[in-house]
C-alpha cells in the first residue's frame, strides 16, 4: 500500500521537483520585507548601506599598493567605467578562463593592478568598494554574460541549488523555488535573488555579501558552509544570476 | 547513533525505548525551536507559541489520524512515506550531504524524544484540541 503511495508521488513531485519560479511570478526580497525597511532601502539617506558605498567612493579615490595607483587613476569616474558591471558578474576572467565575481573582480586590481595585498572577505573595504561599484548599476537589469564558458559552472551552481546539504537535508530549491511566501517559523521564505547585494543588514548590524547571506542559509539547515570564495560559491552565484537575468539591480538592499 | 528499527508497511510499530514516552517533556521538545524545531514549519494547538511556520500541515487532532506506529515511522524517516518530504528525518544519522562539525554522526532527536513526542502526539485528539497542557 505505502508502495504505491510513493510511486503515485514519485511522478507528480518529478514535476515540481524542477519547477522554476515563472518569470512573471518573481519578487524581489524586498517585496516580503515589513514597510517600514522598505522605505529604510528606497531612500537613501535612510538607506544605511549608502554609508557603505560613500567609505567605496573614498576608497576608490584613495592610491594604494605598490604602484601608489587608486582604482581611479585606471577607470576614472566609477559612474561611467563600472556603470552596468556588477549586473554581468560573475564573468570569465580573460587570463584565467575561470569566473570571478564582483569581489573576486575587485581583488584581482587589488593585487595584479594596484600590487596591493588582497582585501579579506566580508573587510568594512572589500564591502564598500563592492557597493560602490554596485550601485553604478542601481536600476539596470540582472544580465548574465552569454558566454559559454559559464554554462559548466552555472550548471554546477543549479546541481548545488537541487541538492540535500545538511543534518536537516534541505535543498536550497526546497525552500526557495517549492515554497517561498511561506513562513518558516516568523522569517518569510524569499525567492533568494542576488540582485541586492551586498547587503545592510539590521540584524547583522552591518553589511554583508552574497556569500555571507548563502553561508547563513547553509548553516541554518544544520551543513559545513562553503568557503568565502570558494569554487561552489562562485558557481551558485552564477545560477542565482541567472535565474534573476532581467530583474533591476537594487545594491545596497536592506535586510530584516 | 541510531539504533536498527523495522519498517513495517507505513509504520514502526515497536517503541525504540522501553521507557514509556512522557507527553509533557514531548511537548517542550515539540515547542523548541533548536531541538524539536517543529514550529518552523507546523502549526499546533500550542496557543501561546507566537511565530507558528505555514510550511505544513496543522498538527491539531493529528493522534485521531494517525497511531503511534504511523507517528513513529513520520518521525523517524519522512523520506520513507515521502521522499520529496521536506520534513527531516529525525533519527537517521547517515547518507547525509556536508553536515556541519557539531552536528556529524548525530541524530536530531534520541530515541527517548522520539517516544516523548509521540507520546505527546498520541494525545492531540479531534475531540481535544486543545492537547496536552503544561
Ligand atoms: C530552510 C529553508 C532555507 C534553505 C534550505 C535555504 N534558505 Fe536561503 N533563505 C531562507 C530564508 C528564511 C531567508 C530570508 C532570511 C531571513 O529573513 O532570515 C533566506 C535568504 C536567502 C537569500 C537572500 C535573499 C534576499 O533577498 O536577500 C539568498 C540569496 C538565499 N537565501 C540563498 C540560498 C541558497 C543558495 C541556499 C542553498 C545553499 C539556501 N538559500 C537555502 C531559507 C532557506
Ligand atoms: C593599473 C590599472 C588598474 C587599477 C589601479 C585598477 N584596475 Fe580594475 N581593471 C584594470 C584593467 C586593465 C581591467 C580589465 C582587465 C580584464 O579585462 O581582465 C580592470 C577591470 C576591472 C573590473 C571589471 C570590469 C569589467 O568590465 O568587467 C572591475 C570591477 C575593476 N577593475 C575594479 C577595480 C577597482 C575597484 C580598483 C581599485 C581597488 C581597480 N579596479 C584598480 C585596471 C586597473
Ligand atoms: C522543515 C519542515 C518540517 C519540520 C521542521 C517538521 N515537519 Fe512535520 N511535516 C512537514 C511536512 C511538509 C509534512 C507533510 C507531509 C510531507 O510533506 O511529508 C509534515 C507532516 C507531519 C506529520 C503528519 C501530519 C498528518 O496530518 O499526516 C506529523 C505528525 C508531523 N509532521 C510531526 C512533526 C513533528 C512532531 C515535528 C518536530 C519534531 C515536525 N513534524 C517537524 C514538515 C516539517
Amino acid at each position: 500500500m505505502i508502495r504505491t503511495a510513493l510511486i503515485a508521488f514519485t511522478t507528480t513531485v518529478a514535476v515540481t521537483a524542477i519547477a522554476q519560479i515563472a518569470p512573471g511570478e518573481r519578487r524581489s526580497g524586498a517585496e516580503f520585507m515589513s514597510p517600514s525597511t522598505q522605505a529604510m532601502q528606497k531612500d537613501d539617506t535612510s538607506n544605511p548601506g549608502m554609508l557603505a558605498a560613500l567609505e567605496g567612493e573614498t576608497l576608490w579615490n584613495a592610491p594604494a599598493g605598490n604602484e601608489g595607483k587608486s582604482c581611479a587613476s585606471c577607470h576614472g569616474p566609477a559612474d561611467k567605467s563600472m556603470k552596468g558591471v556588477a549586473a554581468r558578474y560573475p564573468a570569465i576572467h580573460q587570463s584565467t578562463s575561470m569566473p570571478v565575481d564582483l569581489q573576486g573582480r575587485i581583488n584581482l586590481c587589488r593585487s595584479d593592478n594596484q600590487k596591493a595585498s588582497p582585501l579579506r572577505f566580508e573587510s568594512r573595504e572589500l564591502l564598500a568598494l563592492t557597493t560602490y561599484v554596485a550601485l553604478q548599476s542601481r536600476g539596470m537589469p540582472v544580465s548574465p554574460p552569454d558566454d559559454a564558458r559559464l554554462d559548466p559552472f552555472r550548471n554546477q551552481g543549479e546541481t548545488l541549488w537541487r541538492q540535500r546539504f545538511g543534518q536537516l537535508n534541505f535543498s536550497c530549491a526546497q525552500c526557495h523555488d517549492d515554497n517561498w511566501g511561506k513562513r518558516l517559523g516568523s522569517a518569510p521564505i524569499p525567492q533568494a535573488h542576488p540582485n541586492g547585494y551586498p547587503i545592510y543588514r539590521l540584524e547583522w548590524q552591518g553589511m554583508g555579501s552574497l556569500q555571507r547571506r548563502l553561508r547563513n542559509c547553509m548553516a541554518g539547515v544544520r551543513a559545513e558552509p562553503f568557503g568565502f570564495g570558494s569554487d561552489e560559491f562562485i558557481a551558485l552565484e552564477l545560477y542565482l544570476m541567472s535565474r534573476a537575468a532581467g530583474m533591476p539591480m537594487e545594491t545596497p538592499g536592506v535586510r530584516p | 547513533m541510531a539504533q536498527e528499527f523495522i519498517v513495517d508497511g507505513d509504520r514502526i510499530s515497536a517503541p525504540l525505548t522501553s521507557q514509556p514516552g512522557d507527553a509533557v517533556r514531548g511537548r517542550a521538545i515539540v515547542v523548541d525551536r533548536q531541538k524539536g524545531l517543529c514550529l518552523l514549519c507546523h502549526t499546533g494547538p500550542f496557543a501561546e507559541q507566537k511565530f507558528q511556520g505555514n510550511l505544513a500541515p496543522d498538527l491539531s487532532g493529528v493522534g485521531s489520524r494517525l497511531d503511534s506506529g504511523q507517528l513513529r515511522l513520520r518521525l523517524v524517516d519522512s523520506l520513507k512515506i515521502n521522499p520529496q518530504s521536506i520534513m527531516p528525518s529525525y533519527y537517521r544519522a547517515d547518507g547525509l550531504h556536508r553536515v556541519g562539525t557539531n552536528w556529524r554522526g548525530k541524530t536530531i532527536l534520541s530515541a527517548q524524544d522520539i517516544e516523548d513526542v509521540i507520546a505527546m502526539l498520541a494525545s492531540l485528539s479531534e475531540a481535544d484540541a486543545g492537547g496536552v497542557q503544561k
